[in-house]
């Protein structure tokens, strides 16, 4: 059994990796695909153009608008003289964010009452329209507060040193710098090792299948078992193989700090592994032409990337969705890796996540190796 | 070139789409499929947050403060716990996102006068969701210190004072801020992106693959005959595909349409001429199905998804990844999709974005007939 075994195996890494094309496909792409994530997928805003009116031009309201201005979250690019130029700064895209001060700002300030600031946002993004907001807050928070403890020093100068005030400390753990590069680079590793692993075996079978060697091998004295440990352990090794390459990357090109131990990490990789080649191998059951596996494959690889928290919380999506993300390996290796990289975590913690793979492994391996055989006749 | 050779190639296609079903299904169910995933499973919108709470010293201040948090939709104040390890073990394992801990002399400090500070623990592995949090506990921390104050002036004898600005915000394009509104649009340029090179990418390789390639070269067909013939099919089929995503998007996310329909078709066909040329390209290049399929993708499916502006902005990108942009139709194709979607913007404001389209569409026409040589080798 040992001898065919490995004839088989040998077969396989020769068609793999005799073809210049798939040798390129299994280094190049990832890298790429690296690359570009790490310096394409930022959500930080920064220098949000920015459009000002200024109807009042008083001491006030220009000390209001200097704040935005040395913040470097916005860049106030425009200064109309008409707030009706607005509408088509916007449209043109030429700044997402309008700040309007009306006449009258520094009298009301005066007067002790609230003055109004209109700010129009262009929320066709949404994410930047949000941060951008949350920003003009805080900058009207901290103007609002300035002006009060002005405004008592003239008036009453002696509460001044017993006015309250809270303030937040905030401390972000695991990711001082709130980098996005963080975030995002231990995710691909986990997007990269099921797309290249899920393909390579969904493709295998059924190319066999499309271009008939399929009967040969059937003829051949080789058993089922061994035809299937002949069509897995090949795609095992190239995918560890591979997940080293692009974490080793990812890890030393990007700085994004690995805290964990690796022997934690091999084990997740290890068992999410499992369960990607046993979809894989289902694909292939259900596949006749290669088109189709690459669909089908599509249809598998995508909806488990977009819930798996990879790029959004699971906790923001509706209720049924985030019940539905515990049938969804990769869930758990994402959780896996963001933990071991930048959080340190070990078994301790991950022991859910590791028993939830392995769980899902053994059930999805039974069933597709079952299904298998029973395509095979 | 002869129309009647072109036909007859593209009347083969065609059968071979039909006969198969599944491709048959494949294209009606992936748009509405991956509107589905996309619509739901990507939420930048943070909602309702998990977030623990330590309140050392339980006072009716201290709760009062937890309130304004438990108050906000962005935040869940999922429990109160009693000691620090237990916010520490919560962030490790990712029960919780944010911890928030009240000093054990809270009230007493701030009765006392002088600036009390909040601790806020952050899990900042997920950078967005952290700046978000960041951005809303300042502003619930804010908020409150700001009526303490004013409360506590007033209680010192001085005349009722209002709070200084208020920010009057107005979200123009998508009024409630949802991210459904903005990625659901986007969806459709990566729809399209995707289905273009499904349908395209194997087609030739497929041919070679499966040696029907020598029987297509030895009748009289051309080569831009076979492209063209070959590529009509698709084309239509990428057209209805457009017309499906715009009416899912519109009925079922109910996502405004506000611009012109012709700007939208004449856009998406140019778009996807470009895809499916490029899928073509790639087909001949390639020759086997695994490597046309995967290199397509990359060079396709991941443009849309993160050079085009989809999620990530790209006046936020580094300059050089953003230079890159400029060569990605796909970052035109989404411009003019938000556009004609959430702005209406007159059609002057989108020829850039539609010349941009049309002249790639004419080169990668061309490269993709000339890459194309029947010769068997």
């Amino acid at each position: 059994m040992l001898g065919r075994l490995r004839q088989m195996l040998i077969k396989e890494f020769i068609q793999v990796l005799r073809d210049r094309r798939t040798r390129f496909v299994l280094i190049v792409p990832p890298m790429l695909q690296m690359l570009i994530f790490g310096y394409a997928a930022t959500l930080e805003i920064k220098h949000m153009p920015t459009a000002v009116v200024d109807y009042d031009n008083t001491q006030a309201s220009r000390d209001l608008i200097s704040r935005f201005a040395a913040s470097h979250y916005f860049q106030v690019r425009q200064i109309p003289a008409d707030r009706r130029q607005i509408p088509l700064l916007i449209e043109r895209g030429d700044v997402i964010l309008a700040i309007q001060i009306n006449e009258g700002f520094a009298r009301l300030l005066g007067k002790g009452e609230t003055a109004p600031i209109q700010v129009i946002v262009d929320a066709a993004s949404s994410n930047t329209a949000l941060i951008g907001l949350g920003y003009v807050n805080q900058v009207a928070a901290n103007f609002a507060q300035d002006f009060q403890i002005q405004r008592l020093e003239r008036t009453a100068p002696a509460l001044l040193s017993g006015i309250p005030r809270i303030v937040l400390d905030r401390r972000p753990w695991y990711n001082v710098d709130i980098s996005d590069r963080w975030f995002f680079i231990p995710g691909v590793i986990g997007n990269l090792i099921m797309l290249i692993v899920m393909n390579l075996t969904a493709f295998s079978v059924v190319r066999e299948r499309e271009i008939g060697t399929l009967e040969q091998m059937m003829v051949t004295p080789i058993r089922r078992v061994e035809f299937i440990l002949g069509k897995t352990v090949p795609f095992f090794i190239i995918g560890l193989f591979d997940a080293i390459l692009i974490s080793a990357f990812g890890t030393l090109w990007f700085g994004v700090p690995l805290r964990g131990s690796l022997g934690v990490l091999a084990l997740g990789t290890v068992l999410f592994l499992m369960c990607v080649l046993a979809i894989g191998l289902f694909i292939s059951t259900v596949s006749r032409t290669q088109q189709q596996a690459m669909v089908t494959a599509f249809f598998f690889i995508m909806p488990a990337i977009l819930f798996s928290g990879f790029g959004s919380p699971i906790s923001s999506m509706p209720e049924v969705m985030q019940w539905l993300t515990y049938l969804n390996p990769l869930r758990y290796f994402q959780e896996v890796l963001r933990s071991i990289y930048l959080k340190g975590g070990g078994l301790a913690e991950l022991w859910q996540e590791m028993a939830g793979m392995a769980l899902l492994s053994i059930i999805m391996l039974t069933v597709s190796v079952l299904r298998f055989q029973k395509s095979l006749d | 070139m002869k129309l009647h050779r072109l036909v007859a190639v593209a009347k083969k296609e065609v059968l071979q789409i039909v006969r198969d079903a599944r491709s048959v299904g494949i294209v009606v169910a992936m748009p509405i499929a991956m509107m589905l995933a996309f619509g739901y499973g990507i939420s930048l919108d943070i909602k309702h947050l998990p977030v623990y709470v330590f309140d050392r010293e339980g006072s009716q201040q201290s709760q009062n403060l937890l309130k304004h948090f438990q108050a906000s939709e962005y935040f869940n104040v999922k429990k109160a716990v009693s000691d620090y390890a237990a916010l520490v073990r919560a962030l490790d394992r990712g029960t919780c996102k944010l911890a928030i801990v009240i000093p054990h002399d809270f009230s007493l400090r701030l009765n006392a006068g002088g600036p009390v500070s909040i601790q806020a623990l952050i899990d900042a592995t997920d950078s967005n969701t952290a700046n978000i949090a960041i951005a809303y506990s300042q502003a619930v921390i804010q908020t409150y210190s700001q009526r303490v104050q004013l409360d506590w002036i007033q209680r010192h004898g001085i005349k009722k004072m209002n709070p200084p600005i208020s920010v009057e915000s107005r979200t123009w394009f998508n009024e409630n801020l949802e991210s459904m509104v903005n990625i659901v649009p986007g969806v459709v340029v990566i729809v399209m992106a995707v289905i273009g090179v499904f349908l395209t990418a194997l087609t030739i390789a497929r041919e070679w693959e499966r040696g029907t390639m020598e029987q297509l070269i030895s009748t009289p067909v051309t080569e831009l005959e076979l492209m063209l013939g070959k590529l009509a099919p698709y084309f239509v089929i990428g057209m209805l595909d457009t017309c499906l995503c715009v009416g899912f998007g519109t009925l079922w996310f109910g996502v405004p349409f506000r611009g012109s329909w012709s700007v939208f078709f004449i856009a998406s066909a140019l778009f996807l001429i470009v895809v499916l040329s490029l899928g073509y390209f790639f087909s001949v290049v390639a020759k086997s199905q695994l490597a046309a399929s995967q290199i397509s993708l990359l060079a396709t499916f991941l443009p849309a998804f993160l050079l085009s502006g989809f999620l990530f902005p790209i006046e936020q990108m580094p300059v050089a990844v953003q230079a890159v942009t400029y060569i990605m139709p796909a970052r035109y194709y989404m411009d003019v999709i938000r556009n004609v979607f959430l702005k209406g913007s007159p059609i002057t404001l989108l020829l850039n974005d539609l010349l941009a389209l049309a002249f790639m569409s004419c080169l990668l026409v061309f490269v993709a007939t000339r890459s194309f040589k029947k010769k068997l080798t």
